[in-house]
């Protein structure tokens, strides 16, 4: 039995820590979201680049270092831990693992050495309107290698090199890889609830695309590649939880009322007993997320909808009882409490919502008992 | 990351299942009503000498006490290979567990050479005598009172002891009692307690059953009228029984198993047999919902076992995690029974197993959760202890701090 993270992975976790309470202070963070006309940190984005944690788990050959699912899961968890303000989870965890898991050769000798070293921002287009991402929902069509249609919201859109896309050709989904640099294409920036991670509206009108996969597989790939994202944004969103937690133990240590700290009375410290649990079994999902991430297990689609409800559970009540432990304070512009409130939303809703993971998990479920 | 043994572990687990198969006697008996049931308990206490004689017994403990003299991963395996055959109930638990191992770190010599070995070999069951009626939570307050009096026969000195325990699980069919007493209401509750062994038959001991709500009988009153003990029976010096209790509180064995009982899958094999208004239950999303949301509980407590495993094979100490368990499970018991009733609509209200939907366990685990909530510490207390020991959030005030304990306001 070994659940925990190696020794080797806990190391590298421990320098992520280190360099991003360096490099990723709150500071940083705000400068994103208290400037309208930036939406990510370029400089952070490079330094994490230099890092080489864009390409940790894209192979060697490719310009990565070649190392599993699970060290991207010690990393993402970190980067969840400090809020980074970058389109990290767009271009890692869903363009990249795209990349690996339906692109052609040639795609992936393209692409995924220019995201390793930074120069490659990707996004993950496939939603169009309001509710959950459904075959039918899907109205972006691509004829002749030309996609028409318009994605909205797009994480990261604003500022992506590459997406992919969810669109039908002959009335059949597939994934397809869009240059946004290129003629047809056009932007819109959104305003969303946490602008340290911008979003976008595409819009293609005859843009060139060229097919990612299998023609009709365009559901299954895109519901692959949500699965290892779920596992990898679970950890973000434990990092983040686990964060706010200490923002609320540390406030309630130092904050004085009727003649004693408030962590003293038992409405506050059962609060932060119930957050600690539910960090602790969303921590446990992860684990079991990221064993079936890094060993390629069929139990991955259960694992990952098991960590994603568990995280993004955890992470919406960390954050919203740590503003509510800071009083007053918490719902001030210069208390950071409505950082970690508004990521939590952002990283709940950006792979699907809860109710539609619990749906996918009970679905699992139900396979798994029939079997 | 990885579910799979070390070689070591795989070994090991070899070695304990293949003598697991070749040893685990025939007939299997319940842990509920052994009194009623005297051949139960002699299987019990002829599988505990088994194990013990061949080592996995206590496997912690050092072999010169009868124990294995082996890793605590290698008592987490075995506990795991143990569960997988059906063996008799295990009624020396709570002696094993808390009451044997305060004997060893408190006891002196000659009780430790009394005691340790018939223990572990099944032939003397303990009980712990902590919680009273007025000392739940706060056991601390204990009231049952001991006072010194002159040796029966001239010899040395003796206690006698007067009050009431109750909540001890198995008084009935122990035979000896790890018991807190007032020893000095004269100083702060901390201060004033002391810890004896009694004999659960001597004159003085009275056991009366508890009559659950769930009808069943799992624990007892304990009435001492006049109870002597000889001042040998004391463990740990006078005045310091807190400092005993919590060497007896802190050895609870690491509970490893399973939450138990009927669910998230079961609940779901129900839903499929029982229609709503909106149709076949199993299609309600509100009950799919609620599912999903038992289901990543229970996995994450089943997760969180496996890291405090980890840890122990490794040799580290187990991270404070493992103290979430009780108090999830418990109230994930509660309400998932609660949803099964809903679900089965007016004919939840049947407890008959021979007409409730899956033998009424659902019915059962509503009955007993309660109980569970608040045995070993309430989902309050421990709640506290989360935050207190794990955060390092400030105690309580505690206005009986300094008090004499008879001068603490005691509500009645």
């Amino acid at each position: 039995m070994n659940f925990d993270f190696s020794d080797d992975q806990k190391f590298l976790k421990s320098e992520a820590r280190k360099f991003l309470a360096a490099r990723c202070p709150s500071a940083t963070v705000r400068g994103v979201l208290d400037v309208p006309a930036v939406s990510y940190d370029a400089g952070l984005w490079k330094a994490v680049a230099e890092q080489g944690w864009l390409g940790a788990a894209i192979p060697e050959a490719f310009g990565g270092l070649g190392l599993g699912g699970i060290e991207l899961c010690a990393i993402a968890e970190e980067l969840g831990r400090a809020l980074a303000p970058i389109p990290f989870s767009s271009t890692v965890y869903f363009v990249a693992e795209a990349l690996m898991l339906a692109g052609s050769p040639a795609q992936r000798a393209r692409w995924l050495p220019r995201i390793a070293v930074g120069e490659a921002i990707g996004c993950f287009a496939t939603v169009e309107r309001a509710g959950v991402l459904t075959e039918s929902q899907v109205q972006a069509r691509v004829d002749g290698g030309k996609l028409t249609g318009v994605k909205i919201p797009v994480t990261d859109g604003d500022v992506a090199t590459l997406a992919v896309v969810l669109a039908k050709q002959g009335g059949r989904p597939g994934l397809y890889l869009v240059e946004l640099a290129a003629a047809g294409v056009t932007r819109q920036t959104l305003e969303t609830l946490d602008p340290t991670r911008g979003a976008a509206r595409l819009t293609f009108a005859d843009a060139p695309a060229e097919p990612m996969g299998e023609p009709g597989e365009g559901m299954a790939l895109a519901e692959a590649v949500l699965n290892r994202a779920a596992v990898l944004l679970a950890f973000e969103q434990v990092g983040g939880a686990d964060r706010a937690l200490e923002m609320a133990r540390d406030y309630a240590l130092t904050r004085y009322a009727f003649g004693r700290p408030i962590g003293g009375y038992q409405a506050i410290k059962h609060k932060l007993a119930d957050i600690y649990i539910k960090n602790e079994l969303a921590r446990s999902n992860a684990y079991y997320g990221a064993w079936a991430l890094g060993d390629g297990a069929a139990e991955l689609p259960v694992a990952a909808a098991a960590a994603r409800v568990a995280a993004g559970e955890a992470f919406w009540f960390a954050a919203k009882e740590n503003l509510q432990t800071h009083g007053g304070m918490g719902f001030t512009w210069d208390v950071d409490c409505h950082l970690f409130y508004r990521r939590a939303q952002q990283l709940g809703l950006v792979a699907g919502g809860a109710k539609a993971w619990k749906e996918r998990l009970v679905a699992q479920l139900e396979r798994r008992n029939a079997a | 990351m990885d579910f799979n043994d070390t070689p070591e572990e795989a070994a090991y687990r070899d070695e304990a299942s293949a003598w697991l198969k070749a040893n685990a006697p025939k007939r299997a008996g319940g842990a509920a009503n052994l009194l009623d049931d005297p051949a139960s308990m002699e299987d019990c206490r002829a599988w505990q000498r088994t194990k013990a004689e061949a080592g996995y017994a206590c496997i912690t403990w050092p072999k010169a006490w009868g124990g294995g003299g082996g890793a605590p991963w290698q008592s987490v395996i075995f506990g795991q290979e143990e569960a997988r055959v059906e063996t008799p109930g295990n009624p020396f638990q709570i002696g094993l567990g808390m009451c044997v191992p305060t004997v060893m770190t408190a006891g002196n010599e000659a009780d430790k050479e009394r005691f340790v070995r018939p223990a572990v070999r099944g032939e003397e069951i303990w009980c712990q005598l902590f919680s009273e009626p007025a000392a739940g939570s706060d056991v601390a307050a204990s009231r049952t009172r001991a006072v010194r009096v002159q040796g029966k026969d001239g010899n040395g000195e003796d206690w006698v002891i007067n009050g009431q325990k109750v909540w001890t699980s198995g008084a009935h069919y122990s035979d000896f009692g790890l018991l807190l007493a007032r020893t000095d209401p004269d100083v702060p509750k901390h201060k004033g307690l002391t810890m004896f062994w009694i004999d659960m038959r001597a004159p003085g001991v009275e056991v009366r059953p508890i009559h659950q709500m769930s009808g069943a009988s799992n624990f007892n009153e304990v009435w001492f009228t006049d109870l002597r003990v000889k001042d040998a029976q004391r463990v740990g010096a006078v005045g310091e029984g807190w400092k005993t209790s919590l060497v007896t509180l802190m050895n609870e064995r690491l509970a490893i198993g399973g939450g138990g009982g009927a669910g998230h899958r079961t609940i779901l094999k129900l839903a499929q047999d029982i229609s709503t208004l909106a149709g076949s239950a199993v299609k309600d999303s509100a009950l799919r919902e609620k599912i999903a949301d038992w289901f990543v509980q229970a996995e994450g407590l089943k997760y969180t076992r496996y890291r405090t495993m980890t840890a122990l094979s490794r040799g580290q100490t187990p991270g404070p995690e493992s103290s979430i368990g009780k108090v999830v499970s418990a109230s994930l018991m509660q309400d998932m029974a609660n949803a099964a009733m809903d679900l089965e609509d007016q004919f939840g209200i049947i407890v008959d197993p021979a007409i409730a939907p899956l033998a009424g366990a659902f019915q059962t685990a509503l009955m007993n959760a309660p109980g569970l909530r608040i045995a070993g510490g309430t989902d309050e207390i421990l709640r506290n202890i989360i935050a207190e020991r794990v955060l390092g959030l400030p105690q309580d005030v505690r206005l009986d701090k300094d008090v004499a304990f008879k001068d603490i306001p005691t509500g009645r």
